[in-house]
Formats: C-alpha cells, sequence, structure tokens
C-alpha cells in the first residue's frame, strides 16, 4: 500500500508529459496534396506518360505514402493510421467526384453550343437530319406529360401501400407485399415495357400513346416510392403516434394528421427522387410512346417524344447536328431532373418539423 | 366529471407473456393515486390497461373488467377511441407534435375529432393551459412550435393537450422522470389542483414523490423476471409509507428490498 502512495507522484509526471506529443504543422496535408501533385506531374512528365490519369493515381499514392511516413516518423503510429485513414477517405471522394464533375463538364460545354429558346421551343418538325435547327420542345412536351402521369398513378398508390405495411400490416399479407415490392425494385426497364406492350397494345389493341409509356414508368417508379415513403414513417416515433391515440384520436386521422405531417418532407424527397430516376428511362418510352419528330400534346392519342429517347434516336443519326442536338437534349434533361430535385428539397426543408424557438 | 375506476380479475399479455396477473382494486374519483413497485412489475402496463393504449402494443391483449363508474372499458361494444377520449394520459416523455405550433397541440385532440369554431377553440385552449400552469410562459408565442419549449414546459403543454378534451381520468406514466426538480415541483403543484376536477393516476419510481402527492398508493411487484407482475397492496398514502400491512411493501419502501 505503501509503495504504490509513494509511487504515485513518479507516474503522474510520465502521465503529463504522454498528453501532450509532437504535431504536423495543420498546413502539413495541403502542403503534401500539392507536394504530390507536383511529384505526380513531374514523373509523367519525365517518364512520357500521356494519360492523366496514369498522373493523378501516382499522385495520390505519393500522398498516403508521404502523410504516412511522415506522421510516423513525427507523431506515432496511431496518428499515422488517423492520416492514412483520412487520406484514403479524400482520395475516394475525388475519385467519385472527377467523373462526376467531367460529366457536367462535357454536357454543359457540349450541350450549351446549340441551346437557346429556340431550341427549347420548336420541335423537329420538318428538320432534315444532317441539317442543323430543329428542337426539343416536342420531347420536353412528352416528358413532362408521361412522367406527370406516371407520378399520379405510382406516387398515390406506393404511399398507400407503405402506409399499410408500416401502420397496419404484420401479418402474411404484408410479408408477401414486401416480397413483391423488393421483387418489382428489380425489375428491369425493358420488362415493364414489354409488360405494357402486351397488355395494353398488343392483347388490348391500343397504339403507341405517352400513357402507355407512363404505365410502364409508373411500374418502375411504384416500388422506390414504396421502399423511401416506408422508411420515412418509420423514422415517426412511436411516441407521437400513442399521443395522439390517447387523446382519442382514430388510428387513421392520427396517420393523415400527425404521422404523415411528421414525415411529409421525407416522403416529399423520396417520390421526387423516384421521379428523377423515371425521367432518364429510354427503353420503355422507345418500345410504347414510339418517339415522333412532331408536337403532340395529347398522351392518350398517337406516338410522342421524350428526351432520353430524343437524346437516343439524335445520336442513332450521327450527324453532327444531331450530335450536337442530343449534347444539347442531354442538358436539358439533367437540368430537368435538377430542377425537380430543388424542388423537392426547398418542400422538404419548407415542411420538416419546426425546432427553433 | 371524474370517475370512480374499479378493476376486477385483469390480465395483460404481450403475445404468450403474462405481463400482470389478476389484479383488482378501486381508484377513487378526485384523489391521486399513486403506482410503485419495481421496473418491469407491471405499473405502466396496468396503467395503459386503463385507457385501452395497452392493446395498441402488437400481441397486447386483456382479459378482465375495468369498470368506469358502471361502464365495462372492455364491453363487447366498447369503442377504445371513446374510452381514450373519456380516460386521457401523459407519457413518461415529454411529446408534443413537432409538426404543430403550441396553440395547435393543446387543440390537437379537440380539432382532430370534430368541429369547433375558432372563438370556441380560443377559450379551451386558453383554459387548458393555465390549467396545466403554462398560459403566462407561453401566452406570447402560442404559433411557435411546441418543440422549442423546454422539457418541463414541454411536459405542461402535453399536460395541457391531455386535459384540454376534458377527460374524466387523467393517467400519468412516470411524468417528472425527464425533468429537474423545479420543473418536477411544477409538475406536482399542478397535479394537486388537477386533483379536484379529475381522477388522477400516476405511476413513479420516486417514492418521495408517491408521499407527496398521492392519496392512495398501490405497490406492485413480481416473483421474479419473467414472472407476471402482482398487486401487493393499495392502501392510503399515509398508511403505506408508515406501516402498510405487508413485509415487501416495507422492505422496498425502506430499501431494503430483495
Amino acid at each position: 500500500m505503501s509503495h504504490a502512495i509513494q509511487d504515485r507522484p513518479v507516474s503522474t509526471v510520465k502521465r503529463a508529459s504522454s498528453l501532450s506529443s509532437a504535431r504536423l504543422p495543420r498546413w502539413s496535408p495541403v502542403a503534401i496534396a500539392a507536394g504530390s501533385i507536383a511529384a505526380g506531374i513531374g514523373i509523367g512528365l519525365g517518364a512520357g506518360w500521356h494519360s492523366k490519369v496514369q498522373w493523378g493515381m501516382i499522385a495520390a499514392l505519393l500522398f498516403v505514402l508521404t502523410t504516412y511516413a511522415l506522421t510516423t516518423k513525427v507523431e506515432g503510429s496511431r496518428q499515422a493510421k488517423d492520416r492514412v485513414a483520412t487520406s484514403l477517405v479524400w482520395v475516394c471522394f475525388i475519385l467519385a467526384v472527377v467523373p462526376l464533375l467531367s460529366l457536367a463538364w462535357v454536357t454543359i460545354s457540349k450541350g450549351m453550343e446549340v441551346l437557346d429558346p429556340y431550341f427549347l421551343s420548336h420541335s423537329m418538325n420538318g428538320v432534315l437530319d444532317a441539317e442543323a435547327g430543329g428542337g426539343v420542345y416536342h420531347a420536353l412536351l412528352g416528358t413532362i406529360e408521361q412522367v406527370a402521369i406516371a407520378t399520379v398513378i405510382a406516387a398515390p398508390i406506393g404511399l398507400l401501400t407503405a402506409v399499410y405495411l408500416v401502420e397496419y400490416g404484420g401479418g402474411k399479407l404484408a410479408q408477401a407485399v414486401t416480397f413483391f415490392v423488393d421483387v418489382m425494385t428489380g425489375i428491369p426497364s425493358i420488362v415493364a415495357g414489354l409488360f405494357i406492350l402486351a397488355t395494353w397494345n398488343l392483347m388490348l389493341g391500343f397504339g403507341p400513346s405517352g400513357f402507355a409509356g407512363a404505365m410502364a414508368l409508373a411500374i418502375l417508379m411504384m416500388p422506390v416510392v414504396v421502399r423511401s415513403t416506408e422508411e420515412m414513417l418509420k423514422l415517426v416515433p412511436n411516441e407521437l403516434r400513442e399521443a395522439s391515440l390517447a387523446l382519442g384520436i382514430p388510428k387513421w386521422r392520427t396517420i393523415l394528421k400527425v404521422v404523415l405531417p411528421t414525415a411529409i418532407g421525407g416522403i416529399t424527397t423520396g417520390v421526387m427522387l423516384a421521379v428523377a430516376r423515371i425521367t432518364g428511362e429510354t427503353a420503355p418510352v422507345l418500345l410504347l410512346v414510339f418517339g415522333t419528330k412532331l408536337i403532340n400534346p395529347n398522351p392518350f392519342e398517337g406516338a410522342q417524344s421524350s428526351l432520353p429517347l430524343y437524346v437516343y434516336e439524335q445520336y442513332a443519326v450521327g450527324t453532327d447536328a444531331a450530335v450536337s442536338r442530343a449534347w444539347a437534349a442531354a442538358l436539358v434533361l439533367i437540368a430537368f431532373v435538377m430542377i425537380l430535385n430543388l424542388v423537392a428539397r426547398g418542400i422538404a426543408r419548407w415542411k420538416a418539423p419546426k425546432t427553433g424557438r | 366529471m371524474a370517475k370512480r375506476i374499479d378493476v376486477s380479475g385483469l390480465s395483460a399479455y404481450y403475445g404468450a407473456h403474462k405481463a400482470i396477473d389478476d389484479i383488482s382494486m378501486t381508484v377513487e374519483p378526485r384523489s391521486v393515486t399513486a403506482f410503485i413497485g419495481p421496473s418491469g412489475c407491471g405499473k405502466s402496463t396496468f396503467l395503459r390497461t386503463l385507457n385501452r393504449m395497452h392493446e395498441v402494443t402488437p400481441g397486447g391483449r386483456v382479459e378482465g373488467k375495468v369498470m368506469l363508474d358502471d361502464e365495462n372499458l372492455y364491453g363487447s361494444n366498447v369503442d377504445p377511441v371513446a374510452v381514450r377520449r373519456t380516460v386521457g394520459m401523459v407519457f413518461q416523455r415529454p411529446n408534443p407534435f413537432p409538426t404543430m405550433s403550441i396553440f395547435d397541440n393543446v387543440a390537437a385532440g379537440l380539432r382532430l375529432n370534430g368541429k369547433y369554431k375558432k372563438s370556441q377553440l380560443n377559450d379551451i385552449v386558453e383554459r387548458s393551459l393555465k390549467g396545466a400552469n403554462l398560459w403566462n410562459e407561453v401566452k406570447d408565442r402560442l404559433n411557435k412550435p411546441g418543440s422549442g419549449l423546454s422539457g418541463g414546459q414541454q411536459q405542461r403543454l402535453c399536460i395541457a393537450r391531455a386535459i384540454a378534451v376534458e377527460p374524466d381520468v387523467l393517467l400519468m406514466d412516470e411524468p417528472c422522470s425527464a425533468l429537474d426538480p423545479i420543473s418536477t415541483l411544477a409538475i406536482e403543484d399542478l397535479i394537486g389542483e388537477l386533483k379536484e376536477r379529475f381522477t388522477i393516476v400516476i405511476v413513479t419510481h420516486n417514492m418521495q414523490q408517491a408521499a407527496r402527492v398521492s392519496d392512495r398508493t398501490a405497490f406492485f411487484n413480481l416473483a421474479a423476471v419473467g414472472q407476471p407482475g402482482k398487486l401487493i397492496e393499495l392502501d392510503d398514502t399515509e398508511r403505506i409509507f408508515s406501516n402498510p400491512s405487508v413485509q415487501a411493501t416495507e422492505d422496498y419502501i425502506s430499501g431494503r428490498f430483495g
């Protein structure tokens, strides 16, 4: 006992010194990054490699190795592992962002060549494939109509299915529904298109129309809406349901007035993501909507066009004028989806439960 | 209109597991009855059977009779929604509706149950908030979200919400366990005022609290983990805390449990 008490001051001194240790300066990661990029370029140039990907990989490798070596020397092995993990996260982040940015850059730079108000407000009516001019109006109109119809069909069904699964389900039926929703998530879009083609067009004898395409898109959209809504409803604390029920509020009003409003932000985001997913579908549109050069505002009668289909057609033509039209249409498509996403985020933020004082 | 609760032969189950076994007791109107006992002894479960909230839990099932004056809550034609309008409940953690303002929170029970005129609602909300001793603190920000209040204020908001629908009985499931001593004091004072109008049943782990606020105290216990909880004794609070008739009660109260 007495030994332990006498030992204590000694160990305190040791511990105090172990609390602080040598640190690399705060700017060191930036400096190492700059150094390794410079070294990567230097080695690449020296070895005469043309591929910039190789330069980048050398730089990334150098960055991780230098960080590890320097930190081990100055700060010790635990900090070195920490730094390496951090640098790996950064490297992966950059690897993910580079293709995204380059895709956006290529689409914008090539798409802007022909994108102007004329392009947005005219169809391809009477425009020869090799000719410049023409526009995307008929395709944009078709996309908006088809996506709107698909959403009107799929969103309520998906929403109610999710409400059933979370609030009422639990038996065999709910298990079966969950299983089929999972299976539906994996349906390739061409199969959904073929299904509608077989039933609506071949068995019932209807011609191609925007509505037929919208039905196929609705099949693709439904499971995504169910899944995301389900997750959002599960996030609503059970306490709120109980608080509402304990006030003598019937279950259906509890769901309508307490559960859904609490989750509405996430539900809107989920629906909008599903919309974004089907907006880019080409295969079912190709089968069912057929494509046209003319403006057809009626989605229930006759062939329509749509943006992804337009991109595909123009690319298939292959002339310079057609390819730049394809890039411009792709840019319109990306912008359309992005605007939808921004709107969804706006709604989610506006409707989200408020926490301020 | 406070009502008498008369429970006879009540057992509650979670699926196959029996949580409470054969409980019979009477809760007097215009009084505070406290339930004490170790964790897992079925106090909360029993409380939830008194307004049919137990069956909301998946697998929840009840046998026996709960008479509210002369109506059996578990009668065949009884609507659980109507029962919950008559027997209100306040939960352990304050749970105001996050999408609603303070005003809407208090008005929720009324508004979601039927049509009320705006002026009528204003009166009821003001009366309920005053009844919960919260009016002076929130009267200038009735349109702000309820989740911006402090924990104690939120719990009083929940009490205001529960008394706005004018229930006959108010059940409280450890209403102060998430609150600091000052908020607890505010709620305890409030319970003292509310018992003039309501029959109050309160579950608490705090024996001093049971001694302070209640007129009668019920002690629950369970034979072993996994066994159903039982009512050991119910008596005037003074007697339970000074001279209980069962040895187990005395052991639990004096901390010599087990």
